[in-house]
């Protein structure tokens, strides 16, 4: 201890302590300040980085999950419609159909009708001109049978007859 | 006559620093040869020619110490002065020495400033001393260079002892910018350099360390991640993190100057550790929190009525306060003691070389000086290391903010 004391220099200790001191601030102005802000800004800047690429993958997944179910609606979307295009189809079918049934009846109908009125004004055309015909012949058959006064008679007689007759 | 250093007589001390540093890194050592054995071949050779260099270095020291004898210094006091000469401060910055023939001591170096105060400020070259052979004449007052201090004297020089031989002259307070100021300020400029061209190169190059810089970065980090951050947490550690990085470098740099062969003894001086066990000090107590000083006043808070604490405050809270000091005192001791056994160990073992004088001793204790010199660079790491974790621990407590209830701080503070 004796030794100690004896070795120690104040003048030493003093220049230790103001060189030591203005050393220290010295290096923190000028090199531990920079330095450890550079080593920090690096850091932070890895980190940034690690956690924006962490950041685009976890969008990537988000936007591959996005598409994935953007296509799963779509798909649906489509058998949706798909379904709702064969249901109008079939709509549209079956409302032909119907409509194409109807519409044949009433034709079938009107045709019916326009043969039956055909029907009748042949039938009436056919009885006049039967009747015109009859009138013709009965004409004729009596200008035949009154040419001569036998066949005269013998009418008047046959018709007589029938007169009894009836 | 010269009063020999003291260190060396104590020789358990020596054996003790010596054991246990050897038992602390023998493991590691050992790991590291046998990762190295590739490598064998290169340091057998390496070793050969080391044998061949100090026995030839050794036997001329044998010359030397002949004439030695004749002015009645023997070798191994010769040996004790130099390590106890070399682990000082010293005012000039000497590079190597040698004797020439005629016994004349001859000193390769430069002098450096010396400062005074001794009623008015003296300024003058350390050059006038002549490594303390001659007195030193500064405005009609003498100062004489004696066992690396400056004493006031008269015009002869005399130097008057008390009953312990320690003198008893005048000492002037010294500010001299004395061999260890200078490696502070060449540390400290090599320092800045290092760190703002690191800091420089950062903006260059968008946040990216170029050359050294991809040396330094990961230890910054790794006093930032695992020494500041664990130990004071996550919220305050950002404001020590200047002190911690400045003194982890400090006192790393300082210690592998110390390995260099200019004899730099930086932080193996008590001055040195303790400014800067003070300044850790310092820091600690005025930047702790409330909870910090409670726990040194009222170290068990709640748990105990008043009227039962009294007895035991009696003795806790001095305890408390005396661990306020002794935390960084240990600092100072720790980081003093072994930088300076390290000093010492390699210097004896250097010194061995020139006291076996032999074929086998000395290139054994070469082999052993290189050995201690390969784990004293690690221990320049490790003590440098151990430093910056304990103060960072210190500003731990100082730090602590306590949610009353869980207490979940380490109890190291009470080791």
């Amino acid at each position: 201890m004796e030794k100690l004391l004896e070795e120690f220099s104040l003048g030493l200790f003093f220049w230790q302590t103001l060189l030591f001191a203005l050393l220290l601030f010295l290096l923190w102005k000028f090199a531990w300040k920079p330095i450890l802000k550079a080593v920090n800004d690096r850091e932070e800047g890895i980190k940034n980085a690690l956690d924006a690429a962490e950041e685009a993958k976890k969008e990537m997944q988000n936007v591959t999950a996005d598409s994935e179910k953007l296509l799963k609606e779509a798909r649906a979307e489509r058998d949706v419609l798909l379904k709702e295009a064969r249901e109008i189809k079939e709509g549209i079918i079956s409302e032909a159909k119907e409509q194409s049934k109807v519409e044949g009846d009433k034709i079938i109908k009107q045709a019916q009708a326009a043969i039956e009125s055909e029907k009748k004004a042949a039938v009436a055309d056919i009885k006049a001109q039967v009747a015109n015909l009859s009138l013709d012949i009965a004409e004729k058959v009596i200008k035949e049978e009154l040419s001569d006064k036998k066949k005269q008679q013998k009418l008047i007689e046959d018709m007589l007859g029938d007169i009894k007759l009836n | 006559m010269e009063r020999p250093p003291k260190i060396l007589e104590n020789k358990s001390l020596k054996a003790f620093f010596f054991l246990r540093e050897w038992l602390t890194f023998a493991p590691i050592f050992r790991d590291r040869y046998f990762l190295s054995e590739m490598r064998k071949t290169f340091f057998t050779r390496f070793l050969l020619v080391a044998m061949l260099f100090t026995t030839q270095f050794a036997f001329p020291a044998e010359k030397e110490n002949e004439q030695h004898g004749e002015q009645g210094k023997d070798l191994k006091t010769e040996i004790k002065e130099y390590i106890s000469h070399h682990l000082k401060d010293s005012h000039d910055f000497s590079l190597f020495s040698y004797t020439k023939e005629n016994g004349e001591h001859k000193y390769v170096g430069f002098p450096l400033p010396v400062i005074l105060w001794d009623d008015g400020l003296k300024v003058f070259s350390s050059s006038q001393f002549h490594h303390g052979e001659t007195l030193a004449e500064v405005d009609g007052q003498y100062y004489k260079l004696y066992h690396s201090k400056i004493y006031k004297t008269d015009a002869e020089g005399t130097i008057n002892y008390d009953e312990d031989h320690h003198p008893t002259n005048a000492k002037p307070l010294d500010f001299s910018i004395t061999k260890n100021v200078m490696m502070i300020i060449i540390t400290g400029l090599l320092m800045l350099w290092l760190f703002s061209s690191l800091a420089r190169s950062y903006a260059k190059n968008n946040g990216v360390p170029t050359g050294i810089g991809r040396f330094f970065e990961p230890i910054v980090l790794y006093i930032r991640d695992d020494i500041a951050r664990p130990n004071i947490g996550e919220k305050r550690y950002k404001k020590y993190m200047p002190f911690l990085l400045t003194i982890f470098f400090f006192i790393w740099f300082l210690n592998m100057f110390g390995m260099t062969p200019f004899g730099v003894n930086v932080t193996g001086n008590i001055a040195i550790t303790t400014a800067l066990a003070i300044l850790t000090f310092v820091i600690t107590n005025f930047t702790g929190t409330k909870d910090y000083w409670m726990h040194q006043f009222n170290p068990l808070g709640d748990s105990l009525p008043w009227y039962g604490k009294i007895p035991l405050y009696i003795i806790l809270v001095p305890i408390e306060l005396l661990g306020l000091i002794i935390k960084p005192f240990s600092l100072l001791i720790r980081l003093y003691a072994n930088m300076q056994a390290g000093h010492i160990v390699i210097g004896s073992l250097i010194g061995l070389m020139f006291i076996f004088k032999s074929w086998i001793g000395s290139p054994l204790s070469f082999g052993l000086a290189f050995a201690i010199m390969l784990i004293e660079v690690l221990v320049a790491l490790l003590q440098a290391y151990i430093f910056t974790m304990l103060s960072a621990l210190y500003f731990g407590f100082a730090s602590e903010e306590h949610d009353h209830g869980h207490d979940d701080e380490p109890e190291l503070a009470h080791l």
